[in-house]
């Protein structure tokens, strides 16, 4: 029963959203109105038991002091300061001039885009060390990106306004973004739908139970 | 101790820059035309010193490469230089068909998006909320993201305090609404086509739904003239192209981080989006459109020289690959 169970809600809810894409009447579109609305509930509490579940991760390792535990403190912290500051404050803890929006703007906000702007360096880093026209295949690579990175920027039709119309930088970046870049996108996009579906379908039929944390 | 002088260092550089941003230490720093030039003439020439070393068989470390990306990105966003953005055709598109939607029509917006993005989209929305509220659009605003509808409460705060805005005085709940975020993903995009109400029975603030004249009347996608999305991943554009303009109809076009622009192009071409705006040159793109420069734009000058410190170095690193496989070739003679 611990397994029937669930691929049983599993193919009865699969075969609803798809009965109901195709004929979105009465009952289909009540039945997946009604799972929209359930979604979004465990959704909201999915985001709890995670929260939840990183606060008691963290306070097992500071307990067993196991690995870099020092980062397991900095969460703790971290974690009752912004909850504790946002029940605190009630309802209104996202207006302008609380201490929560005192957080997001001045901690959360600087410290995030930081870690994602560290990206530029690393990026640079391993395109100056591995980034070689070793073959065929990597040099096309090579002058495709180095078209379209000059050539996305203002400083690329600067430095080929010389030349005559459609024949600039941005005007060949533009070009390998909507025809080599558009049919590799679509032969992805094809593939990937291909696979969604083979895989929905042996999900809905059973076959592939790996969901539930079996075979 | 490098480490503990490195972390006071940090912390003292974000204390001074926090304190100087309120103090508006920072808003006189600019370098005269000339004196931009020159810098990057002297960056432009140590670069090409460094190729020299190279060819000569002293290659740069990782730290140079990290060094010249900073002052890069940095150097820029002091200089007065002017470059002119050429625009692609899907920014044309995208304005082309907003200058068709009246004004008093109802406009979509959403955010789904964080601050490591801002960067990139903050401008867009910037802009985007500005052209709304100065062709009389009626915005309905939310995000998938939780942090979402704390950047839309950025830029409005941002656009409603220009004088020009200001003077049209938009009434929240009226002209403009916040609806906040709903967890959920794709299922709250497709929940949106049958009820509104039943994913935001209340605003951001905690308004019912039925208090907000903007939104009484809105029962779904029907009800909606113009969709413009702000995306940096899942849920994104994507989600909102196969679930709410297949399905529904919705017309929407859209504003992505650069890394997520080229997947998107498909939906472009196909028409099923009515135009894009890549990255930060998208939004410099669209600063010029609509004939407002703002951040777009001044940033576009940190685009350009990061971009052709990569590419330089990319040439600096197959010139070392090069000159290594011809002395390796020469040992094996």
């Amino acid at each position: 029963m611990r397994r029937e169970v669930p691929l049983i809600i599993t193919a009865i809810v699969g075969v609803v959203m798809v009965v109901q894409y195709f004929i979105p009447h009465v009952p289909f579109s009540k039945v997946s109105n009604w799972q929209s609305d359930w979604f979004s509930i465990v959704a909201a509490c999915a985001i709890w038991l995670g929260a939840l579940n990183l606060f008691k991760t963290s306070l097992q390792k500071i307990f067993s002091r196991r690995g870099e535990w020092g980062y397991a403190v900095i969460i703790v912290v971290c974690f009752l300061i912004v909850a504790v500051v946002g029940f605190a404050e009630g309802r209104d803890f996202r207006n302008p001039g609380t201490w929560s929006d005192w957080i997001y703007n001045y901690v959360y906000s600087p410290l995030s885009s930081t870690m994602y702007a560290i990206l530029a360096f690393f990026v640079a880093s391993a395109s100056y060390r591995a980034f070689r026209a070793r073959n065929l295949d990597a040099t096309l690579l090579l002058v495709a990106a180095f078209l379209v990175m000059v050539g996305r920027v203002p400083v690329g039709d600067v430095a080929t306004g010389f030349l005559p119309e459609h024949w600039r930088l941005s005007d060949l970046a533009t070009w390998i973004m909507n025809f080599p870049n558009t049919a590799g996108q679509r032969a992805i996009m094809i593939g990937v739908a291909l696979g969604t579906v083979s895989a929905s379908l042996r999900i809905i039929l059973g076959i592939e139970r790996s969901h539930l944390g079996g075979d | 101790m490098f480490r503990l002088l490195l972390i006071i260092l940090v912390v003292a550089l974000c204390a001074i820059w926090y304190v100087g941003r309120h103090a508006g230490w920072f808003g006189s720093v600019s370098f005269s035309p000339a004196v931009s030039l020159l810098v990057s003439i002297m960056l432009g020439l140590s670069i090409v010193w460094i190729l020299i070393l190279t060819i000569r068989g002293k290659f740069a470390e990782r730290r140079v490469v990290f060094l010249y990306v900073g002052i890069a990105v940095a150097m820029p966003l002091f200089m007065s230089l002017t470059q002119k953005v050429a625009i692609s055709s899907e920014a044309q598109m995208l304005y082309d068909y907003l200058q068709k939607v009246p004004p008093g029509s109802k406009v979509l917006v959403t955010f789904d998006y964080d601050p490591p993005s801002a960067a990139e989209l903050q401008p867009m929305a910037e802009s985007f909320l500005r052209y709304g509220f100065a062709h009389d659009f009626k915005m309905i605003i939310f995000g998938l993201w939780p942090q979402g509808p704390q950047q839309a409460n950025l830029a409005l705060t941002k656009i409603l305090d220009e004088p020009d805005i200001r003077a049209k005085l938009p009434v929240y709940g009226v002209d403009y609404v916040n609806l906040g975020f709903q967890s959920g993903n794709e299922f709250v995009i497709q929940r949106l086509g049958s009820d509104f109400k039943s994913m935001f029975p209340a605003d951001y603030q905690g308004t019912p739904y039925d208090s907000l004249p903007l939104v009484r009347n809105v029962r779904n996608y029907a009800n909606v003239d113009y969709s413009f999305n702000l995306s940096a991943g899942y849920p994104g554009t994507k989600e909102w192209v196969l679930f709410a303009v297949d399905r529904y109809g919705l017309k929407m076009g859209a504003g992505n981080t650069a890394v997520q622009t080229t997947g998107m192009y498909p939906y472009v071409r196909s028409g099923q989006l009515l135009g894009i705006l890549g990255g930060m040159n998208g939004a410099a793109e669209f600063e010029q459109l609509t004939g407002t420069l703002a951040k777009g734009t001044k940033f576009m000058l940190s685009q350009s020289f990061s971009h052709l410190v990569v590419v330089a170095f990319i040439v600096i690193g197959n010139v070392a690959y090069f000159m290594h496989e011809r002395r390796k070739g020469k040992r094996s003679l």
